[in-house]
C-alpha cells in the first residue's frame, strides 16, 4: 500500500524548470495543465539534441543524418505504441494536435460512409473540437449529430445513450475525461454498445492521456487521440491511434509527399499504415520530445501518479468546499484531477485575475465546452486542473487567493 | 499583490458592477448592437434612442460579463446621455488608449475623473477588451452594424 513513499512529488517538481519561477513575487502554484502542461527538462533536452546533433528530415534520404533522424522518430512511435498498448506502430498516426486527429477522422471516415439520415453520437461533455468538426461533416453529408446528455452531476447518462443508439448510428465520438468539470466516461460501455450497434468509435483521450494508463487492445476502440502538450510534451504534436483495418478502409486525409506510393498524373496510390495519413515533412523534433515525454510519465508509473493526483483532489475538493459560496461544477464519481467552480456574485474572469496576482494559474471561462456550460447553466467558471506536479502548497495558495477574491468583493 | 488590485477593483467599479445604471432595453431605442467576446464567453446588448439632432437621447445595454465590463457598460450609458455621436466616440477612442496603457492623459471634460477609475485596468491587458466591449458596442450600433466581436 505504501507505494507511495516512492512518489515524491517535491523531487517530481525539480524536474520541471519552471517551478523554479516566480510569478508576481509569489511561487507559481501552476493549476492549468488541463490547458497545457509544463515540460520536464528531459523532455526540453531530447529536443535540444535533436536539433543540435541530429536533425534532418525523415524518410527521404539515405545520408546519415536522415538515418538517424528517422531512427529517432519512428523510435517516438515505437514508445507511443508501447504506452498504448496499441497492436502495431501502423495504427499510430502522428498528426498536429487532437484537433487535427478528430478533424482527420470525421472527414476522411464521414466523406466516405456518411448519407443523409446518418447519426453521429457525441455528448454534452464535449470539448468543442469533439463537436464541431462532426458538425462540419453533417453538414456537407446529410448527417445528424446528436448529444448524449448528462444528469446533475455531470455523469455521462449510460442508459439515455443506450436508448440513443440505433440502426441509423455510424460514429459514436465521446471524451474519455471531460477537460472541463472532470468526469471520466464510462469508455468500455461506450465502446461495446456502440459496436454491438455496429458504429464505430473515437474516444477523444485528450485528458485521459496525461492521468492514467491507455490499453487499446482492452479498450477496441476504433481511433482514440490525444494531444501531445497535455502530456508534458511539445506543441505541434498529437495522436491518432486507429485500428490497422480501419486505417486500411480510410481514404487519406490530406494530400502531399510522404503518404503515396507512386505519382503519375492517370492515377495516384497511397502507401500503407500510418504513412498514408501523414502527408508532408511530419513535426519530427515534436514526436520525439514527446516520446521523451512520455518516458518520462512511465518512468514514474500512472499507478503512483493516479494515486497522487486522486489524494490531491479530495483535499482540493474538501478544501474549496469549505469556501462560503463557492459551488462545484461537476461532481461526478468518477472523476480526474480537475475542478470546475463558481463563486455566488463574482465572474470568473475576476476570479482568474485575482488569483493571478497570488502566483496561482487557473483556467477561467467556457473551456471550449458551451454545450457543457449552457447545461450547468453557466456562462464561465473557473477550473483548477492538477497533475503529477501539483501539491497542497498549490492547493492552499488557490483557496488562500479565493479567499482574497471574497474579501475584494466583500 | 493587492495594490493593482484595489486599484482595479475599487469600490466604484464594484458598485457598478453589483449595480449597474441603465440595465433595461429601452422600447424606444432606435440603434442597437450586440458585443460577444469569444475569448469568454461574454455578451453586451447596447441600446441607443438617437435624437434627430444627434442627440444620444438614452442609452442602456443587458447582459453578462465580469465586473470591469459591466461596471464599464454601466458608466458608458451614464456618460454618453446627452452627447454627440462624435463626443461619444472621440470619448471612446481616448478611453480605449487610456485602458490599453497608450497615453495616460485622458480628458473627457467632466467624464474624466468617473473614467479614470478604470484606468487601472492597464495594467492587466488579457482584461483590456473586457473594458471595453461595451464600448465597441456603442460604436457598432450608432454605425447600425448590429453585431461585434472582440477578436
Ligand atoms: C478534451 C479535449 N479535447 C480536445 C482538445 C484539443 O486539444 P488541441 O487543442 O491540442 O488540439 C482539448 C484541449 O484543449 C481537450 O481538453
Amino acid at each position: 500500500m505504501n507505494d507511495m513513499t516512492t512518489f515524491d512529488v517535491e523531487k517530481i517538481r525539480r524536474d520541471f524548470p519552471i517551478f523554479a519561477r516566480e510569478v508576481h513575487g509569489k511561487p507559481l502554484a501552476f493549476l492549468d495543465s488541463g490547458a497545457s502542461a509544463q515540460k520536464p527538462q528531459v523532455v526540453i533536452d531530447t529536443m535540444r539534441r535533436a536539433y543540435l546533433e541530429t536533425y534532418a528530415n525523415v524518410h527521404r534520404g539515405v545520408h546519415y543524418l536522415s538515418q538517424v533522424s528517422t531512427e529517432l522518430y519512428e523510435g517516438a512511435r515505437e514508445t507511443i505504441r508501447a504506452h498504448m498498448n496499441a497492436a502495431s506502430v501502423e495504427e499510430i498516426i502522428f498528426t498536429k494536435n487532437a484537433t487535427e486527429s478528430i478533424n482527420l477522422v470525421a472527414n476522411s471516415y464521414g466523406w466516405a460512409n456518411l448519407k443523409p439520415g446518418d447519426e453521429i453520437i457525441l455528448s454534452t461533455l464535449e470539448h468543442h473540437s469533439n463537436i464541431v468538426p462532426w458538425q462540419l461533416i453533417a453538414e456537407k453529408t446529410g448527417a445528424v449529430v446528436k448529444a448524449v446528455p448528462i444528469d446533475a452531476h455531470g455523469e455521462f447518462m449510460l442508459d439515455k445513450y443506450l436508448d440513443m443508439l440505433g440502426p441509423k448510428t455510424k460514429i459514436v465520438a465521446v471524451t474519455h475525461i471531460s477537460n472541463a468539470i472532470g468526469t471520466i466516461t464510462p469508455v468500455k460501455e461506450i465502446i461495446d454498445a456502440a459496436h454491438d450497434a455496429g458504429a464505430v468509435v473515437l474516444i477523444d483521450g485528450s485528458q485521459a492521456a496525461p492521468h492514467m494508463k491507455l490499453d487499446m487492445q482492452a479498450l477496441d476502440a476504433d481511433f482514440y487521440v490525444f494531444t501531445g502538450h497535455k502530456v508534458f510534451g511539445p506543441t505541434g504534436i498529437g495522436v491518432l491511434y486507429g485500428k490497422a483495418e480501419m486505417l486500411e478502409a480510410l481514404p487519406p486525409f490530406l494530400g502531399g509527399g510522404d503518404m503515396i506510393e507512386r505519382v503519375t498524373f492517370a492515377k495516384t496510390t497511397y502507401a500503407k499504415g500510418h504513412s498514408k495519413f501523414e502527408a508532408g515533412t511530419p513535426p519530427i523534433v515534436q514526436a520525439i520530445g514527446l516520446g521523451a515525454a512520455i518516458d518520462y510519465v512511465n518512468a514514474i508509473g500512472f499507478e503512483k501518479i493516479g494515486a497522487h493526483e486522486q489524494a490531491l483532489l479530495a483535499y482540493a475538493t474538501e478544501q474549496l468546499q469549505s469556501i462560503n459560496s463557492l459551488r462545484i461544477i461537476g461532481q461526478a464519481k468518477h472523476k480526474a484531477a480537475i475542478i470546475s467552480f463558481t463563486l455566488d456574485g463574482v465572474h470568473p474572469h475576476d476570479i482568474g485575475t485575482i488569483v493571478d496576482r497570488g502566483g496561482v494559474a487557473i483556467r477561467v471561462g467556457h473551456h471550449c465546452a458551451q454545450p457543457l456550460m449552457d447545461h450547468f447553466d453557466v456562462a464561465a467558471t473557473a477550473r483548477a486542473s492538477m497533475a503529477l506536479y501539483n501539491n497542497r502548497a498549490d492547493v492552499d495558495a488557490l483557496v488562500a487567493s479565493v479567499k482574497s477574491v471574497q474579501e475584494i468583493f466583500g | 499583490m493587492m495594490d493593482d488590485l484595489r486599484e482595479l477593483y475599487q469600490e466604484v467599479i464594484l458598485d457598478h458592477s453589483k449595480n449597474p445604471r441603465n440595465f433595461r432595453h429601452p422600447a424606444d431605442a432606435n440603434h442597437e448592437a450586440h458585443g460577444y467576446n469569444p475569448l469568454c464567453g461574454d455578451t453586451v446588448n447596447v441600446y441607443l434612442k438617437m435624437g434627430h439632432n444627434g442627440l444620444i437621447e438614452d442609452a442602456a445595454f443587458e447582459g453578462k460579463g465580469c465586473a470591469i465590463s459591466l461596471a464599464s457598460a454601466s458608466m458608458m450609458t451614464d456618460i454618453i446621455k446627452g452627447k454627440t455621436e462624435t463626443q461619444a466616440k472621440e470619448i471612446f477612442a481616448g478611453f480605449q488608449k487610456l485602458v490599453k496603457g497608450e497615453e495616460n492623459e485622458f480628458d473627457a471634460g467632466e467624464d474624466t475623473e468617473r473614467l479614470m477609475m478604470l484606468a487601472g485596468v492597464k495594467e492587466f491587458p488579457m482584461r483590456v477588451k473586457c473594458a471595453t466591449l461595451a464600448w465597441h458596442a456603442m460604436s457598432s450600433a450608432m454605425d447600425d452594424k448590429p453585431e461585434i466581436s472582440t477578436e
